[in-house]
This record gives structure tokens, sequence and C-alpha cells, in this order.
């Protein structure tokens, strides 16, 4: 029997062939989508992988995210460098990277960081970053550059370059007296790390010395109430004048305190004086957010609580992973309709292959009449159908699987490189498995209905060969 | 011996008025060959069908080899048919894809009774009755049967029709798309190789020329009649 049906197959085999061919591209198709969505919310899982918690002042996990790991937006306002010292100090935690932002480079975000932000940041399921060329700062006028930023500029080690203040496209105010020394480029990510510049505490500060800076972030007083809930004055004053002078700290602490009227009111005045810390030479008045490791990966949640409740400033201490799957839940929508047209895709298909098999029946008439002359039953011509259909299912599918595999080698590199994505050339996973499976099963449904005819037909043409 | 009895056969197509077949009584004895005519539509191929049972014609009407068609279940019928009958068709006998060979060999690859009475290799048993039908080039029966010419198509049928000595075969004009001379080289083949295998052969035909080759010569509109 699968003798005859493969020969019979054979001798179709243009239109078979065809039939295969849209199979093979439905299948591809939807495990294509299927894969590339669960790798890109893997990658995107991913993104920041490295970091356990993030610690804002208190705000929305998805603005902090945002604003931090992908320099979109602001955080609300800024930390005071007494919480990140305390943050430092904390048992649980082995390693804090201090994030300031705000500023901009010809577009380009500029970050204030340390230099363990290199160590400890990763990317695309656990890369560390690495450095195309140069090292990482080592001076206040030292600079590290994204390589989308490299790119775009054509900077290399040593290139000088100016930044300007603010996060907008427009440079609101060009700091021509702190220009920064390229000290190294990083490699590419696929990440927004590509688009930053990085530079140290020290010189991030060095950017607002100049009096002109106090009018030169419009948008944070117009972000900041609807977004951190805070008071506005408190936030304008926190991100605008991130001085480094101890007496400008304490006025800052003052006004605060001041402002704010919260319940912390003295205690920021007894902590503002300069502390003495291991490892820090440069103390900013405020940072914007931080980045910190745990020793037990466990301890997460209790720290996060621990923080929350932290007296002396509202802050937000933010699961990366928690706050990435939220986001991406936003993009579901667009998942979801992608996952509808591959599942429509893979629908034509399968009414394709039902078409060419309904069709080719009544070419087939006599076909069907010699074999029962012979001796075929019309449920062993019906299963001949089935049969048909199981080889064109089976031929399409693994040609399907074998084109994707093909075009992930092909696209992997690509999509790496642009986007941070890999879709990764391996096994199909239990999913991919089962989609296959539905995809099967509803071909082999559908091709019940020719089946069913041609055993309708069989019985009643019997040996009549109708011309 | 007879090969096949018909008694008090009535059959009407569903939606029709009057029965096609209303055959009183007509057997046909082993190794007999009978040449059957009638007007178109008079009912020739329906009474091979019902011989056939591939349609439904009630019980003990129909005897073929000794057993009851229209007893027989549905697949049972179908299994009965390939083991005991052999039937050739005007055109279009062959499945196109396969060789002459493999068309030849067809009814064993449904049957095991066919098989075991086609000799210890069916092979060479389908290839020494091709080569009698004429076809002894065996690059032509190894060719897919759609190259073959009308006329060896036919034969190839024959052949199949042959194959594994079934006790009767049944016939539906194969000769009316062949020109004169390949008709009477055709029928006198056929006629020679049921007399070989003992066969007995029903041969419908308008073509009242090649009535001279068989023993006999039935008029179905008189058998339906009753007067035979
Ligand atoms: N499947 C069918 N359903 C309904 N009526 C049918 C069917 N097959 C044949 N008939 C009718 O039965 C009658 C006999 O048909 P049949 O095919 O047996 O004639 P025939 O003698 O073989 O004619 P021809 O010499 O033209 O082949 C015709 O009137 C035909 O219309
Ligand atoms: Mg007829």
């Amino acid at each position: 029997m699968f003798n005859l049906c493969y020969k019979s197959l054979l001798n179709r085999r243009f239109i078979a062939a065809l039939t295969v061919l849209s199979i093979a591209l439905s299948v591809a198709l939807i495990v294509g989508v299927e894969r590339l969505r669960t790798e890109a919310r893997a990658g995107f899982a991913n993104s920041a992988s490295g970091i356990d918690l993030i610690i804002a002042a208190r705000g929305n996990d998805v603005q902090i995210l945002m604003a931090t790991v992908f320099g979109v937006g602001t955080t609300g306002a800024g930390i005071s460098w007494d919480s990140y010292e305390m943050i430092e100090d904390l048992p649980q935690i082995i390693w804090t990277v201090p994030i300031m932002m705000g500023d901009n480079h010809r577009g380009y975000p500029v970050i204030g960081t340390s230099e363990q932000y290199f160590d400890h940041f990763r990317h695309s399921g656990g890369r560390q970053l690495i450095f195309a060329e140069g090292v990482p700062f080592k001076s206040p006028d030292g600079a590290v550059i994204g390589a989308k930023v490299a790119q775009a500029f054509g900077y290399t080690s040593g290139t000088e370059i100016v930044n300007a203040h603010g996060s907008g496209e427009v440079a609101f105010d060009v700091h021509d007296e702190a220009p920064f020394t390229v000290t190294g480029v990083l490699g590419h990510t696929g990440t927004a790390v590509d688009r930053m510049v990085f530079v140290s505490l020290e010189g991030f500060d060095a950017l607002h010395e100049e009096p002109a800076s106090e009018v030169a972030d419009p948008f944070v007083l117009i972000e900041a109430p609807e977004v951190a809930g805070e008071h506005e004055d408190h936030d304008h004053v926190e991100l605008d004048e991130p001085d480094e002078h101890e007496e400008g700290h304490q006025e800052h602490d003052d006004r605060h305190a001041h402002g704010s009227g919260h319940e912390d009111e003295g205690q920021t005045v007894t902590t503002s004086d300069g502390h003495d810390h291991d490892g820090h030479d440069h103390e900013p008045g405020t940072i914007n957010a931080i980045f910190a490791g745990l020793e037990e990966k466990t301890a997460v949640l209790s720290v996060q609580r621990q923080l929350a409740d932290h007296r002396d400033e509202a802050l937000t201490a933010v699961l990366p992973n928690v706050a990435l799957l939220q986001l991406w839940s936003i993009t579901s929508t667009a998942e979801t309709a992608l996952r509808l047209m591959a599942g429509a895709v893979a629908v034509a298909g399968m009414i394709g292959m039902v078409v060419m098999l309904s069709a080719s029946l009544d070419n087939r008439r006599r076909e069907f009449a010699i074999l029962r002359s012979v001796g075929a039953t019309p449920a062993g011509v019906f299963s001949l159908i089935l049969l048909e259909a199981v080889l064109l299912l089976s031929a399409g599918i693994v040609l399907g699987v074998i084109a994707l595999s093909a075009l992930t080698r092909v696209i992997d590199p690509i999509l790496a490189a642009n986007f941070g994505l890999r879709i990764g050339v391996g096994l199909p996973s239990f999913r991919e498995v089962l989609l296959i499976a539905i995809v099967f099963c509803s071909g082999l449904l559908a091709s019940i209905i020719p089946a069913l005819r041609v055993y309708r037909m069989t019985l009643s043409d019997g040996l009549l060969v109708r011309l | 011996m007879k090969t096949v009895e018909l008694k008090s056969l009535v059959f009407r197509w569903p939606g029709q008025p009057d029965p096609v077949l209303s055959v009183a009584s007509f057997d046909l004895e082993a190794g007999e060959s009978v040449f059957m005519k009638g007007p178109s539509g008079s009912g020739k191929t329906t009474l091979l069908s019902a011989i056939a049972g591939v349609i439904d014609v009630p019980q003990s009407a129909v005897r073929v080899a000794g057993t009851d068609v229209g007893a027989l279940a549905g697949g049972d019928r179908d299994r009965f048919r390939v083991d005991h009958l052999g039937i050739v068709f005007q055109v279009f006998n062959l499945l196109p894809w396969l060789s002459a060979l493999e068309n030849t060999l067809l009814p064993c690859r449904f049957s095991a009774r066919r098989r075991n009475r086609s000799g210890p290799d069916p092979k060479a048993t389908a290839t020494r009755l091709l080569s009698e039908l004429g076809l002894e080039d065996t690059e032509l029966i190894n060719r897919p049967a759609s190259a073959l010419s009308v006329g060896q198509q036919q034969r190839v049928a024959a052949a199949r029709a042959l194959i594994g000595a079934p006790e009767v075969v049944l016939a539906d004009e194969p000769t009316s798309a062949l020109d004169e001379e390949a008709k009477d080289t055709f029928v006198q083949l056929l006629l020679k190789e049921c007399k070989a295998s003992g066969a007995s052969l029903l041969f419908v035909s308008h073509d009242r020329s090649l009535e001279k080759h068989f023993d006999r010569s039935v008029d179905l509109p008189m058998l339906n009649a009753g007067k035979t």
C-alpha cells in the first residue's frame, strides 16, 4: 500500500512538491515565530542578567528598568550617596555599581558610573561586556563608548568628545569646559549599551559645575511629579544639582528636608558629612540608581523588602527579571498578532493540501476503480488518501524543520549582532514539537474530508470507469 | 462445473422505475467463453458489476465459484472479487505510474490466493503471460504503463486479469479502442490464455464481428426478457 501510495504521489510530483513546500513553509514559520518569541523573551530577560537588584528612588519598576538598563527616560528622583553607602554595607550585597544619568552626547545617553560596571553588566544570555579596543576609564575625563556611538561618529580611543546636558536629541548646553577623552570602545552587544557613553562619577559631576546647568534639563520638571509622586521642588533640586562640594551637599540636604517634609528630617543632616568609604575617591551628591549583586540570590526578596522599608529615603529595589517580564507583557499584543499570523499561514498550508488532495480525486477516479477491481476495499482507498496526507505532511514538516535550521544558521549571527538575539540552532523544544504535532494532526484531520469523498465515490462508482 | 450462476437476478438503480437487470437464469461453465451483446444502456456493464459484486445484489441471486456474492459483507466481497475474478475494462486499465509488469502483478499484491496460484515466482509468471500476449520486450514491460500504446495496455490488462488463474474473467468492451486487426489478435490471445488457465470468459462487446471466436453468444435484452 505504501509503495502504491508513494508511486502515485511521485506521479503527481510537481503538485505534491508544491504542497510539501507550502506545508514546509507553514511549519518553518510557525516554529520560527515560536522560537523567535521564546528566544526574544529569554534574551530580553537576560539583558540584565548579571544584576540582582536595581535600586532607585521610589518609582515605577518598569520605568526604572527602562531608564537604567535601556537608557530610555529617567528615574524619578535621585538617591543620596548615603543610601548608596548604606546599601553597599548591607551584608547580603557583594557588589554595587552607582549609575548617574540625564546627560547625553549628541543624542546618546551619558552614564556616570564606576569601572565595576564593565565587570558586572551582562547581556544576551549572560555575556560579559568586552572591550573592542582600549580600556575602562581611569581618570575623571576618561570615557568608554558603546559600539554604535563609536560607529556613528567614528570615535576611537583617544578621541576627545564633549558632552551636552539633557537627555533629548537637542543639546541644550554644550559643556566646552569638560571635554572627555575616549579610553575604550565596547564590543557590539545588540543592547542599549551600544548607544551609551560611560564616564566616571567624577567626570559626570564635572559636567554640572557650570552654573548654566541649572536650567538644562526641563523634562524632569514635567515628568517627575506624575512618575515618582514626589515633591516637584525636591526632584528638581536633586536631579539638577548633583553638587559634589561638601558645602553644596549640605545645603542640598537641608533643602531636601525642608521641601519634602519627610519623616527622615534631621537624619539626612546628621549623615550628610562626607564619608570615607573604601574604593570611592569621588562622592557625588546624588546618583540615579544602583546596580547591586547579592551573595545569595535567594535573599533577593528579603533585601527588596528591607530597602522598601528603608526610612531615611524612599527607595525601590527592582528585580530586573521581574520588571523585564512586566515590560515584555506590554509587547504581548504584537506577539499574539505574530503568532496568529503564523497560525493563519499554517491553516493556509493545510487548506492547500486538502485542495490538492481533493482536486486530484476526480482525475483519479479510474485509479480507484482499477484498485477496486484488483481487490482494494473502499476502506483501503480511504486509507490510501490518508497515507498520502501523512506522507505529504511528514515531508513538509521535515523540510520545514531543515529549512528553519538552515535559515537560523544564516541569520543567527546577524540577529545576534543587531538585536542581541540568539535564536539558537539546537533541537526543537518541547513546545515546538507540540506545535509540529498540532500541525500534523490538524492536517490529517483535514485530509479526512477528501478521503471520505473518495470512500463514497468508490462505493457509488463501482467498477464503472468514468471518463 | 459452473463458475457463474445467476438465478432470478433483479437489479434496479436507485431512483429508476424499471429494473436494468431481470435475469431468470444464466450460467457460465468452467472454461467456457461467452460473447455478450446488447445496445448501449441495456445493462451490460451493470450485469458485470453484479457478477463482480460491486453493486448490491440480493442474496442467492449471484453465485461465483460456488459462493453467494450477495451474502458477502463489503470488505469480504472486495477480497472475494480479486480472489476469483479477473476484470478488463474498455480503456484505461492500468495505473499509469506503475510499469506494465507491476500492473500485471497488482492482483497478487492484494490477494494471497492469486499469488499462490501464480506459481513459485509470480514475477516470472507475469513475464511469461505478457510475452505470450505479445509483450516480450523486457524494456517495454518495465516502462511506465502510460508509455504504452492502447493495444499494448489492453494486453497488459488481459495479463493482469489472468494472473493467478481466477475462475472467471470479465471483459467490458476491451477492444473498442483498438483497430480491426488489433481487435482480432487481442480476442484470440485472450481466448487462448483463458483456455490455458481454465477460466470462464464473459466478453461484452457491440462488435458482432468478434462473435465467431466464442463458444456461444448471449443477447442481454433477450436474457432480460427471459428468452434464454
Ligand atoms: N451508477 C449509476 N447510477 C444510476 N444509473 C446508472 C448507473 N450506471 C448505469 N446506470 C443506468 O443503468 C442503465 C444501464 O447502464 P449500463 O452502463 O449497464 O449500460 P451498458 O449496457 O453497459 O451501456 P454501454 O454499452 O453504453 O456501456 C443505463 O440506463 C444507465 O443510465
Ligand atoms: Mg457499458
